[in-house]
């Protein structure tokens, strides 16, 4: 983590007396993905309840953007495994830690996951995945009832997993921004210049 | 938090960054349809497609009884002058598809359905595919899906004021009624007419857009018969007239385009174009093989009718949307039931290629 902490620190060329940081390329990255994916999950749900002809763009939108979502997520994985990630705050409860590294691994799992599971889904169940109207990509699985099936349950319900997720991590930001004070929302707060926070107990 | 007392102004600001959570939460519920039980969703479409006793499982939710096949697409290069999908230039590419009645009942007697439809895939040398659902009336009974939605409804209720309602509201449909109670019936899949009645669009090779209808016309000889005929020759003659006249050779159709001219509705499939419109013979779609459903290849297949290639794309009809949305539920409905979908039932047709 010190060495993470210091290639950050490297990126951003600040001194380790401000609060340790994300580099700026993983703010840009947290920050745009969070803004595809929210689309995301308003598009999924808004074109299954709808019949109307914003139905077939909504779905084209849907695809092209889900793969775009995957692409960005494998770079922002391999950013991560190099840049590393500032520490959580020392004093925060072993719990709440294990309950941060949990939930990031979930998000990076849904945001790596969902696309998959799309792409599998339209793949067992025969459909051509077209983006843009003409980008043909391959299909992943061969065509399955059952697999088609699995794979639809698995979209829908981690699709709303992610949105439960994504609103428990925002609160849990908040409560560190404004309620424990502690540097971890400022750590990813902006995608703009560095800016001086207080860590308690520093 | 040690040594840092909780500032007032702090906590107005994680209040206020929870009401944005919350109301970002009812946001996703709102635009999910929960908040809105009366807005036409495709569950609830596909739902008014299911007789009283329910759906049957396994099965589609409409079209429900129907027959594979396989053969070719030939395409004479006509259809190139108004779509650069690759498919219109010349050449022979794979099809499949499935003859099929309008019913939610895979086991109805041929005789008391009046609509038959033809589901059709062509895959082109670079594997793009364009699927297409047909049927043989001219036109289609309603011009919108809400309507179509209002026939369900009312067609299912019990209250005997319903259909007039509907009738009344939807002038359209007696133009219907009229076609199904006067039109002569066949005795052959090979003998009808399968009829896009959805505009789409064709773009040409210079970009250029054209609207279009298309039917596949039979080359086979149209003997007309009445219904009473039609039920003398039993409940499954459809299916098993098809896999005996393939078998003893191939069947043909010509895809025939209609473009439209400058103010024909192409909005509305209940209304058809004027007569002495242009037309392009594209070429010619031959049915080389019969095969079950049970066991065929177009059983899993969704036909849906906006899965099309670069060339081709939707209208302004609102039909092909709300198709794509009913057709995709219904698959997953029917996929997710495989394990209801008699596989091993003897064939009731008997009807084998
Ligand atoms: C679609 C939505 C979002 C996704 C998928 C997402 C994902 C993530 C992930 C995976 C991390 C861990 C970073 C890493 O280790 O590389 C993270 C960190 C962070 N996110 Fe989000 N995020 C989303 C929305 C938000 C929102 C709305 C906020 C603020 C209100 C937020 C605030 C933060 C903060 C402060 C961190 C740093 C926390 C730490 O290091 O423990 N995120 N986010
Ligand atoms: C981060 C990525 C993604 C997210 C968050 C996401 C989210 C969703 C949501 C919320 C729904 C609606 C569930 C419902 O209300 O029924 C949905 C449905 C769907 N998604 Fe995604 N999706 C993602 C990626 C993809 C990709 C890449 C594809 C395809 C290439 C895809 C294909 C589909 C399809 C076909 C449906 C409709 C399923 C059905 O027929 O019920 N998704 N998605
Ligand atoms: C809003 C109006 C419509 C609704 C809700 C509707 C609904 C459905 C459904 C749910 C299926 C079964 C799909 C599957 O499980 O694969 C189906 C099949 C079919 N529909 Fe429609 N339909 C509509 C309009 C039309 C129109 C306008 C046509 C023809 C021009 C048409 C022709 C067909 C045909 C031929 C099939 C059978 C395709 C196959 O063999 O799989 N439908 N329809």
């Amino acid at each position: 983590m010190t060495a993470s902490a210091m290639t950050r620190n490297a990126v951003t060329g600040r001194s380790t007396s401000v609060t340790p940081r994300f580099s700026a390329l993983q703010r840009l990255l947290h920050w745009l993905m969070a803004a595809c994916i929210l689309a995301m999950l308003f598009i999924g749900v808004g074109m299954n309840s709808t019949v109307t002809p914003k139905y077939l763009p909504l779905v084209e939108t849907h695809k092209t953007l889900g793969f775009v979502i995957l692409l960005l997520a494998l770079i922002r994985l391999a950013v991560r495994l190099v840049v590393g990630a500032p520490p959580l705050p020392a004093d925060l409860p072993p719990l709440i830690k294990l309950g941060a590294h949990l939930s990031h691994y979930g998000l990076y799992a849904l945001m790596i996951g969902m696309p998959l599971l799309g792409w599998g889904m339209l793949s067992a169940g025969g459909y051509p995945v077209v983006l843009l109207g003409h980008i043909q990509l391959p299909a992943i699985l061969a065509p399955s009832d059952a697999l088609h099936t699995v794979l639809w349950n698995a979209h829908f319900y981690l699709a709303f997993a992610f949105f439960g997720l994504i609103a428990l991590h925002a609160g849990a930001a908040l409560f560190h921004g404004f309620i424990r004070r502690d540097g971890v929302l400022e750590s990813m707060a902006s995608v703009s210049a560095p800016r001086e926070a207080t860590r308690p107990g520093k | 938090m040690p040594g840092t007392p909780i500032r007032r102004g702090d906590v107005a600001k994680f209040a206020i960054g929870a009401a944005v959570i919350a109301a970002a939460t009812g946001a996703f519920a709102y635009t999910a349809g929960w908040l809105s039980p009366g807005r036409l969703t495709p569950t609830r479409l596909v739902a008014a497609l299911a007789p009283p006793g329910g759906p049957a499982l396994g099965h589609r939710r409409n079209h429900a009884k129907g027959i594979c096949f396989t053969g070719v697409f030939e395409s004479n290069g006509k259809g190139a002058e108004l779509s650069r999908a690759g498919l219109l230039a010349a050449g022979t590419y794979p099809a499949l598809g499935r003859f099929n009645l309008g019913t939610a009942d895979p086991n109805a007697p041929d005789a008391t359905v009046r609509v038959r439809g033809l589901g059709l895939q062509l895959t082109a040398p670079d594997g793009t595919l364009w699927r297409a659902a047909m049927i043989d009336p001219p036109f289609f009974p309603v011009s919108t899906p809400q309507a179509f939605y209002d026939l369900l409804t009312a067609s299912h209720s019990k209250d005997p004021e319903a259909m007039k309602g509907f009738i009344a509201a939807n002038p359209e449909f007696g133009t219907f009624v009229g076609w199904a109670k006067g039109a002569p019936w066949t005795a052959s899949y090979a003998e009808d007419a399968f009829n896009s009645l959805n505009a789409f669009i064709f773009v040409d090779a210079s970009g250029a857009r054209h609207a279009v209808r298309w039917s596949y016309v039979p080359q086979a000889t149209v003997t007309p018969i009445t219904d009473a005929e039609l039920t003398a020759l039993g409940p499954d003659h459809l299916e098993q007239e098809i896999a005996q006249r393939v078998a003893s050779g191939p069947q043909r159709w010509n895809l025939v385009i209609t473009l439209a001219e400058a103010g024909d509705p192409t909005n509305d499939p209940s209304k058809v174009w004027p007569a002495g419109r242009r037309t392009i013979d594209a070429g010619t779609l031959v049915v080389q093989k019969i095969e079950d459903e049970r066991d065929g290849p177009c059983r899993d297949i969704n036909f849906d009718p906006t899965i099309l290639p670069d060339g081709i794309a939707v209208s302004d009809d609102p039909f092909p949307a709300a198709r794509s949305a009913a057709y995709a539920r219904s698959f997953n409905l029917r996929t997710s039931e495989v394990k209801d979908y008699p596989y091993n039932a003897t064939a009731t047709t008997g009807a084998k290629p």
